[in-house]
């Protein structure tokens, strides 16, 4: 019987089996394909996001100009800071998690429990901070016209702070008051089809024309950025003639359809790769938060290692990775 | 896992930290302090750094070469230039001290860094070319969009 095994005399040299040239277990392996092929689901997103705003290089919305907001601080324009403080609370949970990897090396139990807890607190803001981002963006702030052709106005006076004039934008509300408006309910005891029918616009068209009339200083400011840099503001005259001629519907607030900020493609995109970069970050928590329990009840320390604790950092580590990417794309440039 | 040695110097060897914790702190600090300049040049938006640094060059087929050798400086802003090269350097040290790529062996690295940034820029490149050409004919080809 000696023909079954066959010595190939390759025994103990490379292509003899049994060694592992790139000195990693098979899970770390397997995570960090996993992780590239993840990377580049993103960057298509990202370049398809990069595709778009290419398209409408002129158009696009001002980031700074949509992501004012920070709880607690009504009014107030603070573009950045909220992102930025969401962008640190990811990058301070991912110090944690590799410290918890860290400790792992040492085998020291109780202090893998402490950083793998925070890392889950810090996840857990971070998801909470996306989803007021969200409510924030969904509800919009000051509302604008919807033209025939998809183009956004919106308005705003001229102001004078520090001596210099700036636009600022103005809610609709504030000028425009609302008409009576009753429509026909179609319902199905009528014998008509039941149709669903979207709630009638909080203002239609020509009342925020009437009201444009009656406030001489407020203006329209367009989608066009300008050779500043800025959103082109027209004149008494042309904002009039735009909303007569041009305006279809008022809108407020982003959604997949209409964006009072600009082109829906932003809102679009926003939600979609933010969305996305949240589902991982809530799935990164839950699956901090089993091993989190598992380190409780002494897997690993019976396990004699804590390479579990390393993959699970290696996936949070690739969603802080992303985020500093989107913040890039989204928000800075 | 006490045999696991990282390796403790970053910038090449210019700052050499005591410990593996030492030297996660001080990665912290470093990425801090890029997302803070990131920040703040995002707050504040300097006006020099609006536009981008060179003009296009013009001429022949080697000012077509040098438009595209330097195309970061001639069709980027300088400021959203600044901010790409600031997430690239966050992206390495994340990947290399908080996920340990510096301590794997060299080819695992190559294996995933080299396969990312090769696709990434390929998608990348043609993705924009593209919309760059869209853009182009809805602006020269008599396509109205202002209504």
């Amino acid at each position: 019987m000696d023909s079954t095994v066959v010595s190939t005399g390759t025994e103990g040299k490379t292509w003899g089996g049994g060694n592992q040239p790139l000195k990693s277990s098979y899970g770390k392996m397997m995570m960090w394909f996993f992780i590239v092929s993840d990377a580049l689901t993103f960057s298509g997103f990202l370049a398809a996001y990069g595709f778009s705003r290419f398209k409408f290089i002129d158009y696009w919305p001002i980031a700074d100009e949509v992501f004012t907001h920070v709880p607690f601080l009504h009014g107030q324009e603070l573009p950045m800071i909220y992102v930025a403080f969401m962008t640190f609370i990811l990058i301070m949970s991912s110090v944690t998690m590799v410290l918890a990897v860290d400790a792992g090396h040492e085998m020291k139990k109780n202090k893998v429990i402490w950083y793998m807890f925070f890392t889950i607190i810090g996840g857990a803001i971070f998801v909470g901070s996306q989803a007021w981002e969200w409510a924030t963006f969904i509800q919009g702030d000051y509302g604008a016209v919807q033209t025939k052709g998809g183009n956004i106005l919106q308005f705003g006076t001229y102001k004078t702070i520090d001596g210099e004039e700036v636009f600022k934008r103005i809610s609709v509300e504030d000028f425009v008051t609302a008409s009576h408006k009753e429509r026909e309910q179609h319902e199905n005891k009528n014998g008509l089809w039941f149709v669903e029918e979207d709630p009638l616009p909080a203002f239609s068209v020509s009342d925020i024309y009437h009201g444009l009339e009656s406030h001489p200083d407020v203006l329209v400011r367009t989608q066009t950025i300008n050779e500043e840099g800025e959103k082109t503001v027209l004149s008494r005259a042309a904002s009039l003639e735009q909303v007569k001629n041009n305006g279809r519907r008022y809108v407020k607030g982003a959604n997949l359809e209409v964006n009072e900020y600009g082109t829906p493609l932003f809102a679009d995109f926003f939600f979609f790769i933010t969305g996305f970069h949240g589902f991982h970050v809530l799935s990164g928590v839950v699956i901090n938060i089993i091993i989190f329990f598992n380190v409780i009840i002494g897997t690993y320390e019976r396990r004699k290692n804590y390479e579990m604790v390393e993959k699970v950092g290696l996936y949070w580590h690739f969603v802080d990775l992303v985020w500093v990417f989107v913040f890039t794309f989204f928000y800075l440039v | 896992m006490a045999a696991h040695a990282h390796k403790l110097e970053i910038f090449r060897g210019l700052i050499k930290f005591k410990s593996n914790t030492q030297k996660i702190w001080g990665v912290l600090l470093l990425l801090s302090i890029i997302t803070a300049v990131e920040v703040v040049l995002g707050i504040y938006k300097p006006t020099s750094l609006m536009t981008p640094l060179m003009t296009p060059f013009e001429g022949g087929f080697g000012a077509l070469l040098g438009n595209i050798v330097f195309s970061g400086f001639i069709y980027t802003k300088s400021l959203n230039l600044i901010f790409i090269v600031l997430t690239i350097i966050k992206a390495y040290y994340i990947t290399w001290d908080f996920m340990h790529m510096r301590d794997e062996t060299k080819s695992l690295r190559r294996l995933v860094v080299w396969t990312v940034v090769f696709l990434i820029c390929y998608l990348v490149f043609i993705l924009l070319q593209e919309g760059g050409y869209i853009e182009f004919v809805y602006t020269n080809g008599f396509v109205k969009r202002d209504f």
